[in-house]
C-alpha cells in the first residue's frame, strides 16, 4: 500500500469519528464548538514548523514557514484561550 | 539539541495527541465536561508542537522562537479582549489564518522539496488540494469578517453570470492544478493560487448576511479539509486526523443550520436570500402599521409579573443592543415573584451557531434555563407571556401557514401559541428574510417599541418600583 493510500485510510476513518463526536455535542455549545475547532486546526502548526524548521529551506521558503509559524500560533493560542473563556461563563443555577 | 525523537516515538506522540483532540470534541457534549476537554485540547497541542520540535527535521529555531513568541501574545491579548458579541468576527478571522497558513506550509514545502529534488505527480497533487482549499477558506473567511464587522454590507451581492463565471474561475484553477502536478510549473502554482484567492470572494459575496451562521460553520469546515489536505501533503496523520474532525464538525454544524432553516445547502451558498423583495415586503409593512397593537412597558410588566411562566426568545437584534445583562435582572426580578422563566433558542439565531446560548451564560443566566427548540416548543401553549428580544423570522407563523411565503417550512418557535406575545422592536421592519411577520397581527400581540436593552431596563425599574 502506497503512503498516499494508507494517509487515505486514515483520513476516512477519522471522518467517520468526527461524524459520530460531533453530532453527540450539545447544541448550546455549538459556539464553543467553532471555536475549540478552530483552535485544534490550529495544529497546521506542526506543518509550519516543518517548513520554517528546515535548515537547509531557501530564504523564500523560510520566510513562508515564519509566516504560517507566526499566524498558526495566534490561532492556537487564541482559539484556545477564547474556547475556556466562553466555556467558563457556562454556569449551573447557584443553589 | 543533543536529543531527538525518532520517527516512531514522534508518531506515537501524535497518536496521543490526536486522541486527546478527540477527547477535547467529545468534552462539548455536556456543559459540565467542557472546560476538561478543552483542556486536554490544550495538552493534545502542546503533545504535538513539542514532538514535531524535537524531531530530526526541525533543525533550526531560531525563527519558530520569534514567530511563537510573537503570535502567542496576539492570540492570548485577542482572546481576552474580545467582546462576546464579536465572537463570529473572531471565528472568521481565525478560520482566515488557517487557510492561509495552509497555503503558506503548501507552497513553503514545494519550494522544500523541489529545492531537495523530491517532487513527483501525487506530491504537487496534494500540494495544490492545500493551496486551494487553503486559499478559498482564507478569502471567504475574510469577506465573511468584513460582512459580520460591518466593513462591508451584509447584502448579497449578485449580478448576471456569476455562477458561470464562479464555475468558470473553478474549472480554471483545477486545470491549473492538473497542469502544476504534471509539469510543476512554477507559473501555474502562481495562477492557480491567485485564481483560488479569487474563487474564496466570489463563492462568498453572493450570501447574505442572515445566512452566516451557515457561512461560519461552512468555513469551519473547510479550515478542516485544508488542514486535512496540508496533511496529506506532509504525510503526517495527525493533520489529517484533525482536519477530517473539524471538516466533519463544520460540515455537520451548516447541515443543522440548513435544517433549521429548511432549506438545502446548495439553496444558501447559490440562494443569496434576504433584501431582493424589499418593495413587495415594505408595503406590507406599511399596511401592517394599523394592525398591530403597541404596547407600553407597564403593559408588558403588568402581563409579566403575574405570569405562571414567561418564555423569552432572543434573537440578534438582543445582541445588537446588548440586552442580555438586563435581561438577566429582568429574569431575576421575576422569578423572586415566582414566575417560572425560560429562554427558547433557534438554532439560526444570531450570526453564527448557538450564538445566542453564549451571550445568556455570559450574561449569568443558568444553562438549565436556556432550551433548544424542540425541548421548549410544546411549552408555549402553557405559557403565560412569550417575550421576543430581537428575534422575527423564526418565530414568523408564515413559516407554517403561507405556502407562498419564502421562509415557508422553516421549523419556528411557536411563541404565538403563548397567551401573550410581546414583540420588543425597533420599528416595523421586517426580518432579514424581508418577509413580513404574521405573528404581529395576531390578537395576542403587542409590539414594544424602543432599544432592547432600553426596553428592558424599563421593566426592571418598573418591577423594581414595585408599582404601576
Amino acid at each position: 500500500m502506497s503512503e498516499t493510500l494508507l494517509a487515505l485510510y486514515v483520513f476516512v476513518l477519522a471522518c467517520f469519528i468526527g461524524y459520530y463526536v460531533i453530532w453527540g455535542v450539545t447544541p448550546s455549545l455549538h459556539t464553543p464548538l467553532v471555536a475549540l475547532t478552530n483552535a485544534i486546526s490550529g495544529i497546521v502548526v506542526v506543518g509550519a514548523l516543518l517548513v520554517a524548521g528546515l535548515a537547509e529551506a531557501g530564504p523564500v521558503a523560510t520566510g513562508m514557514g515564519f509566516v504560517a509559524v507566526l499566524i498558526a500560533s495566534i490561532n492556537a493560542f487564541g482559539g484556545f484561550l477564547v474556547t475556556h473563556r466562553m466555556l467558563s461563563m457556562f454556569k449551573k443555577k447557584k443553589k | 539539541m543533543d536529543f531527538t525523537l525518532t520517527a516512531n516515538q514522534q508518531a506515537v506522540a501524535y497518536l496521543v495527541s490526536a486522541v486527546l483532540f478527540i477527547f477535547a470534541l467529545k468534552g462539548l457534549t455536556h456543559p459540565a465536561t467542557a472546560r476538561r476537554g478543552n483542556f486536554l485540547g490544550m495538552i493534545g497541542m502542546a503533545l504535538a508542537i513539542a514532538a514535531t520540535l524535537l524531531g530530526a527535521e526541525v533543525t533550526s529555531y531560531g525563527l519558530i522562537a520569534l514567530a511563537v513568541l510573537l503570535g502567542a501574545p496576539i492570540g492570548v491579548f485577542v482572546a481576552m479582549r474580545i467582546k462576546m458579541t464579536a465572537m463570529p468576527q473572531l471565528v472568521a478571522a481565525l478560520h482566515s489564518f488557517v487557510g492561509m497558513a495552509a497555503v503558506l506550509v503548501a507552497i513553503g514545502t514545494f519550494l522544500n522539496r523541489r529545492a531537495a529534488g523530491t517532487l513527483d505527480a501525487v506530491l504537487m497533487g496534494e500540494i495544490s488540494a492545500g493551496i486551494v482549499i487553503g486559499a478559498i477558506t482564507f478569502t471567504g473567511s475574510v469577506i465573511a469578517f468584513a460582512k459580520l464587522q460591518g466593513i462591508m454590507s451584509g447584502a448579497p451581492i449578485k449580478f448576471p453570470g456569476q455562477h458561470a463565471l464562479n464555475a468558470a474561475i473553478a474549472v480554471a484553477t483545477l486545470l491549473l492544478a492538473v497542469h502544476f502536478a504534471m509539469t510543476g510549473s512554477l507559473w501555474s502554482l502562481i495562477l492557480m493560487t491567485l485564481l483560488a484567492f479569487v474563487l474564496g470572494g466570489t463563492l462568498i459575496i453572493p450570501i447574505g448576511g442572515a445566512d452566516m451562521p451557515v457561512i461560519i460553520s461552512m468555513l469551519n469546515s473547510y479550515s478542516g479539509w485544508a488542514a486535512a489536505a496540508t496533511g496529506f501533503t506532509l504525510h503526517n496523520n495527525l493533520l489529517i486526523i484533525v482536519g477530517a474532525l473539524v471538516g466533519f464538525s463544520g460540515a455537520i454544524l451548516s447541515y443543522i443550520m440548513c435544517r433549521a432553516m429548511n432549506r438545502s445547502i446548495i439553496n444558501v451558498v447559490f440562494g443569496g436570500f434576504g433584501t431582493g423583495e424589499g418593495g413587495e415586503s415594505s408595503a406590507g409593512a406599511q399596511a401592517a402599521e394599523k394592525g398591530v397593537k403597541s404596547a407600553s412597558v407597564e403593559d408588558a410588566v403588568y402581563w409579566m409579573e403575574d405570569a405562571g411562566k414567561v418564555i423569552v426568545i432572543p434573537g440578534y437584534g438582543m445582541a445588537v443592543a446588548q440586552a442580555q445583562h438586563a435581561l438577566k435582572e429582568l429574569m431575576e426580578l421575576l422569578e423572586a415573584r415566582g414566575v417560572e422563566v425560560k429562554f427558547a433558542i433557534h438554532p439560526v439565531a444570531g450570526r453564527m451557531p448557538g450564538h445566542m446560548n453564549v451571550l445568556l451564560a455570559e450574561a449569568d443566566i443558568p444553562y438549565e434555563h436556556v432550551l433548544e427548540m424542540d425541548e421548549i416548543n410544546p411549552e408555549f401553549a402553557s405559557t403565560d407571556v412569550a417575550l421576543v428580544v430581537g428575534a422575527n423570522d423564526v418565530v414568523n407563523p408564515a413559516a407554517k401557514t403561507d405556502k407562498s411565503s419564502p421562509i415557508y417550512g422553516m421549523p419556528i418557535l411557536e411563541a404565538g401559541k403563548a397567551r401573550q406575545v410581546y414583540f420588543l422592536k425597533r420599528s416595523m421592519r421586517p426580518g432579514y428574510s424581508g418577509v413580513d411577520n404574521l405573528l404581529f397581527y395576531q390578537e395576542n400581540t403587542s409590539l414594544v417599541f424602543g432599544d432592547a436593552k432600553d426596553t428592558i431596563e424599563g421593566m426592571v425599574n418598573v418591577l423594581k418600583g414595585g408599582g404601576h
